[in-house]
């Protein structure tokens, strides 16, 4: 049943609607959030397939789940990444305050309606320069309770990283602070639809439903992940401006030391650095988007010590 | 005078990015840092550096600053956007306000603030044209970040008529007020009317706030500037809030600085299409305007304005 979450009046005859589609009812909960960054629609794909999958074997249900869309309906629809009216990132607003601006507001109430979940899922996809494999990453303070979760997930790596204050006003970091375990899934790339990957995460939600006892049909067993954390992932970062052209395909594996692309200058015909991997192991996040800048991320490995 | 570039970073297709700063004074002394375009919108905070640059000049070419005096003013530090109209860098939209302290190892924007913050670091006191994250007008004020290492006692040499005091939510730690104060310099940050337009009266009130400041510190021996007030020091949290609850066209009554009694009506919201009145936005208490929501356009659930409360 489709629910909504939040209704605000927008200026011009038109309201801000945050919209849920609840599928089964009582027993367990688990929210599956995405859109929050407007320009990531990897999590669309999952919504669309799960909702429709569910309806289809609704006998197997046997608890409630949520699906959340677009918790950034003004961005997704506009191929904006944060929120218009105000160009912030949402995912840098979730706090309590139901007093504060419009944006704020957004955030309490979503939050509000979220909290309690046995689990919850926040989908995102990178942004839409970088193509990462499909992971997991929790925050190190969360890890020994949401590790055990994520391993049902289907991914590839789950990525366990430092706490950063910045980072407390995440959606996941306020729901986990507020006893609602909440995993963030980053798959794919910006404005495009990877469906293996969702597919993959499909089948992952369907283990951890199984897990929870929320499902009640076979699922078949799902790929066990790498669990790695920070200190196993070396970055990469352009040196110089230009063009990146990599010379090594996403989610392979590279050597130390191994060319993994070029930055070029169009305008001389020259080739201005040869970019190196810094370490040997999974080329997990290659960017895509080829103009790039000094400090421009151009790919993570893991494996690496740095 | 001396005009120097504090760094350059290339760019594919464009000029170089070259952050460039004025100093005056004793060039071997930290006193006082400016900054102030880090958006691309924050015109009026260039105006100000600019208009401060021109009277620091004279200042010194009259030998009214200090011997101990050293000053850096950094009037923009992302022409980048500025020049294409966009408020956050052009490339990737992101905030060098939200990157400090920086990372010189890390992504454009964070190498960006390294760098500045390299050479904003050091100094005694810190001084950023700032402009807010919610499109509005602000009756202009001294604002501090609550950090433990603040001493709001000093930001009564400014002179303006606010000092205000705010407990940092987690995204302020990655701005400059905050890590400048983490890092030991007393950081203030300037709020004034506009940010996307010049406005000259409260540039200049701006302005003499900064060479007031440089006066009450012992820093400049210049006379005949306008007196300061004596200020009212407030928290955040004091101020009372005035939500929408229509959205529509805001027609708004009362200002930054205007006294209104309870229930007065400081703004209506009428249907965009009709003209129909909405709603009445109601003074909370007896106070003084302290922000108004600027937009013609209003969505339900803004912060349309905050009173301060007479006690």
């Amino acid at each position: 049943m489709v629910e909504q979450v939040i209704r605000v009046p927008l200026a011009v005859g038109e309201d801000f609607i945050i919209q849920k589609n609840r599928l089964g009812q009582g027993g367990k909960r688990l929210c599956v959030v995405t859109g929050t960054h407007g320009d990531e629609l990897e999590g669309q794909y999952v919504a669309w397939r799960l909702a429709s999958l569910l309806q289809q074997h609704p006998e197997h249900l046997k608890g409630t789940v949520d699906i959340y869309p677009a918790t950034n309906p003004l961005g997704i629809s506009t191929m904006t990444r944060g929120i218009p009216q105000c160009d912030l990132d949402m995912n840098r607003t979730f706090s309590d305050n139901e007093q504060g601006a419009f944006s704020e507001y957004v955030a309490a109430r979503l939050m509000a309606d979220l909290v309690g979940a046995d689990v919850c899922l926040d989908i995102h996809a990178s942004n839409i320069y970088l193509r990462e494999i499909p992971q997991v990453r929790i925050n190190e303070n969360t890890a020994r309770r949401l590790v055990p979760l994520a391993q049902h997930l289907n991914m590839d790596f789950i990525w366990i990283h430092p706490a950063a204050t910045v980072l407390e006003s995440t959606l996941a970091h306020s729901l986990n602070a507020m006893d609602t375990p909440t995993l963030v899934v980053e798959m794919g790339i910006g404005m495009r639809v990877t469906r293996a990957y969702g597919d993959r995460l499909i089948a992952g939600i369907f283990s951890l439903m199984a897990h929870l006892g929320m499902w009640d049909a076979p699922v078949p067993p799902v790929s066990p992940p790498i669990v790695s954390t920070d200190g196993h992932v070396s970055f990469l970062n352009a040196p110089c401006p230009g063009l990146f052209f990599p010379s090594r395909a996403h989610a392979s594996h590279v050597e130390e030391g191994e060319e993994l692309g070029i930055i070029a200058d169009p305008l001389t015909g020259e080739v201005r650095e040869r970019i190196a991997s810094p370490a040997a192991g999974l080329l997990f996040t290659l960017r895509e988007y080829p103009v790039v800048y000094e400090g421009s991320l151009l790919a993570r490995v893991l494996g690496g010590s740095v | 005078m001396k005009e120097e570039i504090l760094f350059t970073m290339e760019t594919p297709y464009r000029q170089p990015l070259s952050i460039r700063g004025w100093r005056f004074g004793n060039p071997e002394e930290k006193s006082l840092a400016v900054m102030g375009a880090l958006r691309g919108n924050e015109i009026q905070q260039m105006y100000i550096c600019g208009q401060l640059i021109q009277a620091l000049k004279s200042l010194e070419e009259e030998g009214l600053l200090e011997p101990e005096c050293g000053i850096l003013v950094v009037p923009c530090a992302n022409q980048f956007s500025a020049n294409v109209g966009r408020r956050f860098w052009a490339a990737d939209n992101t905030d060098i306000n939200r990157m400090f302290p920086g990372y010189d190892q890390g992504e454009t924007t964070q190498r960006i603030a390294a760098r500045l913050f390299q050479a904003l670091q050091g100094y005694r006191f810190g001084v950023q044209m700032a402009s807010f994250y919610l499109p509005g007008d602000f009756l202009p004020h001294v604002r501090m970040m609550e950090t433990d290492y603040q001493d709001v006692s000093q930001a009564e040499g400014f002179g303006l008529p606010y000092i205000l005091l705010r407990t940092p939510q987690p995204y302020d730690t990655t701005t400059l007020n905050y890590n400048w104060q983490i890092w030991e310099t007393q950081a203030f940050s300037l709020y004034t009317r506009e940010t996307d337009s010049v406005e000259p009266r409260s540039a200049r009130q701006a302005v003499e706030a900064v060479l007031r400041f440089l006066s009450a510190k012992g820093l400049s021996r210049q006379r005949g500037l306008p007196p300061g007030e004596q200020p009212v020091h407030l928290r955040e949290d004091s101020l009372r809030t005035v939500l929408s609850g229509a959205g529509g066209l805001f027609l708004r009554r009362h200002g930054p600085g205007d006294v209104v009694q309870p229930g007065d009506v400081l703004a209506e919201i009428s249907d965009p299409c009709t003209g129909q009145t909405m709603e009445r936005l109601e003074a909370p208490c007896l106070g003084r305007v302290f922000f108004c929501h600027k937009a013609q356009l209003i969505s339900g659930h803004e912060v349309a304005f905050r009173v301060l409360p007479w006690e």
